[in-house]
């Protein structure tokens, strides 16, 4: 369940790169450890974050959790059908959960690949 | 406990464990000139004798007079079994219901008003309560700041003075723009309100019935703030709210009142409660707490305190407020009330209301000199202006055993003669007929 042309990071976002543009969501790890989402924070189109920086957040049934940009960005578009349906991210965490389309501002050189990321959920999973 | 927790010994063995000498040593970090030089308590007195000094200093207040005081806090009639049912110590003692299994018949009350002011208002959700409606109509500034991220609030001057000096006071340092639109002889000015709004507008604000007793709809205006994507908020008198048109129905975001006039007697001006009612997209900037209702895994229905994530006690850095108390047993009562009332019986409290004050308009007005000041619908209040300084008439109608109204001048700036009277149900005719009577003969 971890898409290999995706870049990932250590607090599991994935970032979809298509040239200066992107896609950002959360993994299927993250949304399967955070259990029934209830509701998803999301910034406004014209936001601009650093890599690191807090965009959102999310609340499950469980738990409320910060979600941070993977790279630096400006925000195109969010994904506005996670108002009324936030369940999306746990049924398609990668297609139709997607959060938010992006122009990358900046370099990619500290995110991780497939491989990578795998590692580090499985880890976390022990 | 002991009411008197510490006799010398135990006091002597906290100093020790400190290891201070003295209380004196205790407070040694307080310089001494901050220090209260005495608490001026008087020697302690027999129970008799207490009870004797309070009663006199309560016989001081008058009790017995006939008044037509409203501006935002009106005299309806508290059935008997609010207070019986209220005064219930499972209700009365009870304090925060975070605990849901120790807090189901709380929580139960909370959600069934919340249920209430949501119907009642027509809109969405519904908060537990904050302390008052002018501490709602801040929270729900702040809520449409939050949510458009803009700065300039238009706020209509017909908006009751007393929440637009709370509304001042607490956005000194907020670095917000208030925009003040000005009354037109107490009408609330629609046109110079649409014509402020701009890209900048995070929300205006409005009052149905307005501090003059004008009623409006405003259902086109708010369409017109939301063309700038800005919020309507609309401050109300939950008691009208049964024969106006609602704010659900005129499109507002944010609806708030102050729900004394459904439950809570006029006692020197508090507790109140505040009503706080929105949209459904707007519910997560509600600051408060939100009771839900929810199931067991046995299918039971069950109430919990939801939405917690933006609470202060769970993220303190994402609360949307630092209230985190409400007025449970002020909403309980305006619960109670509601129920008791029925909607049938709410109309008819506010068509009496409605009625007397059209009487007593007609009864004041026909007296010469005396001339209606608020142009238009009114609902159970309204103001006139009169031939002479209303202070003084109230100083004089005071004396002969009426309160004839709020002095609009102690807000408004020119407006010293004009005299804000409200009806309720309680008003009599008679009553209205003596006050006409007194006020020809003053005047």
């Amino acid at each position: 369940m971890i898409p290999q042309e995706l870049l990932y990071a250590k607090s599991h976002e994935w970032l979809k790169v298509d040239g200066e543009n992107g896609t950002i969501g959360i993994t299927h790890f993250a949304q399967e450890q955070l259990g029934d989402l209830t509701f998803v924070e999301l910034p406004q189109e014209g936001d601009t974050f650093a890599a690191g920086d807090e965009f959102g957040s999310i609340e499950s049934v469980k738990a409320a959790s910060e979600m941070y940009a993977p790279v630096d960005c400006e925000v195109v578009a969010v994904n506005e059908a996670l108002e009324d349906a936030p369940e999306k991210v746990n049924e398609d965490p990668y297609g139709d959960g997607w959060l938010m389309k992006i122009k990358i501002t900046g370099p990619t050189d500290g995110l991780l690949d497939a491989a990578a990321y795998e590692k580090v959920t499985e880890e976390e999973a022990h | 406990m002991p009411y008197v927790p510490h006799s010398p010994e135990e006091i002597r063995e906290m100093l020790d464990v400190i290891g201070v000498d003295s209380v004196e040593d205790l407070f040694a970090e307080i310089p001494a000139e901050l220090r209260p030089k005495s608490f001026a308590l008087p020697k302690g007195k027999s129970e008799m004798a207490v009870l004797q000094q309070l009663g006199e200093m309560a016989a001081k207040n008058t009790t017995d007079l006939t008044s037509f005081l409203g501006a935002g806090f009106y005299d309806h009639f508290i059935p008997t079994a609010v207070d019986a049912l209220s005064s219930r110590s499972e209700f009365y003692t009870a304090y925060t219901p975070y605990q849901p299994e120790s807090s189901q018949g709380t929580l139960q009350a909370i959600f069934e008003y919340q249920t209430a002011m949501a119907r009642l208002m027509d809109m969405d959700y519904a908060n537990a309560s904050v302390y008052d409606g002018g501490s709602a109509l801040y929270e729900a500034t702040l809520m449409a700041v939050r949510k458009t991220r803009r700065r300039k609030i238009i706020v209509s001057e017909a908006l009751n003075p007393i929440y637009r000096v709370m509304l001042d006071s607490y956005t000194t340092n907020l670095n917000l723009e208030l925009v003040t639109v000005p009354h037109n002889h107490g009408r609330t000015n629609v046109k110079s309100i649409t014509a402020a709004v701009d890209k900048d507008t995070a929300a205006v604000i409005v009052q149905n019935p307005n501090f003059f007793g004008s009623v409006n709809d405003f259902t086109e205006m708010f369409a017109a703030v939301h063309e700038h994507k800005a919020l309507a908020i609309m401050s109300t008198y939950p008691v009208m709210q049964s024969v106006l048109k609602t704010p659900g129905q005129m499109g507002a975001d944010i609806a708030v009142a102050d729900g004394q006039s459904i439950g809570q007697p006029l006692s020197f001006g508090g507790p109140y409660l505040g009503i706080m009612t929105c949209s459904k997209a707007l519910v997560r900037q509600m600051p408060g707490r939100i009771a839900g209702r929810t199931e067991d895994e046995d299918g039971k229905p069950g109430y919990v305190l939801t939405i917690q994530a933006r609470e202060q006690h769970i993220r303190r850095q994402k609360a949307t407020s630092n209230i985190c108390s409400n007025q449970a047993l002020c909403a309980l009562r305006t619960l109670i009330h509601l129920c008791l009332l029925g909607e049938e019986g709410l109309r008819r409290t506010a068509i009496l209301s409605v009625e007397r004050a059209h009487y007593a308009a007609e009864r004041l007005t026909a007296i010469n000199g005396v001339e209606m000041f608020t142009k238009g619908p009114f609902g159970n209040e309204f103001a006139v202006s009169l031939p002479v300084n209303a202070f003084e008439v109230i100083d004089k109608l005071t004396e002969r055993g009426i309160i004839p109204g709020f002095p609009v001048g102690r807000y408004y700036e020119g407006f010293e003669n004009v005299l804000l009277v409200a009806c309720t149900e309680k008003t009599t005719e008679e009553q209205i007929g003596i006050f006409a009577e007194i006020l020809r003969g003053t005047i």
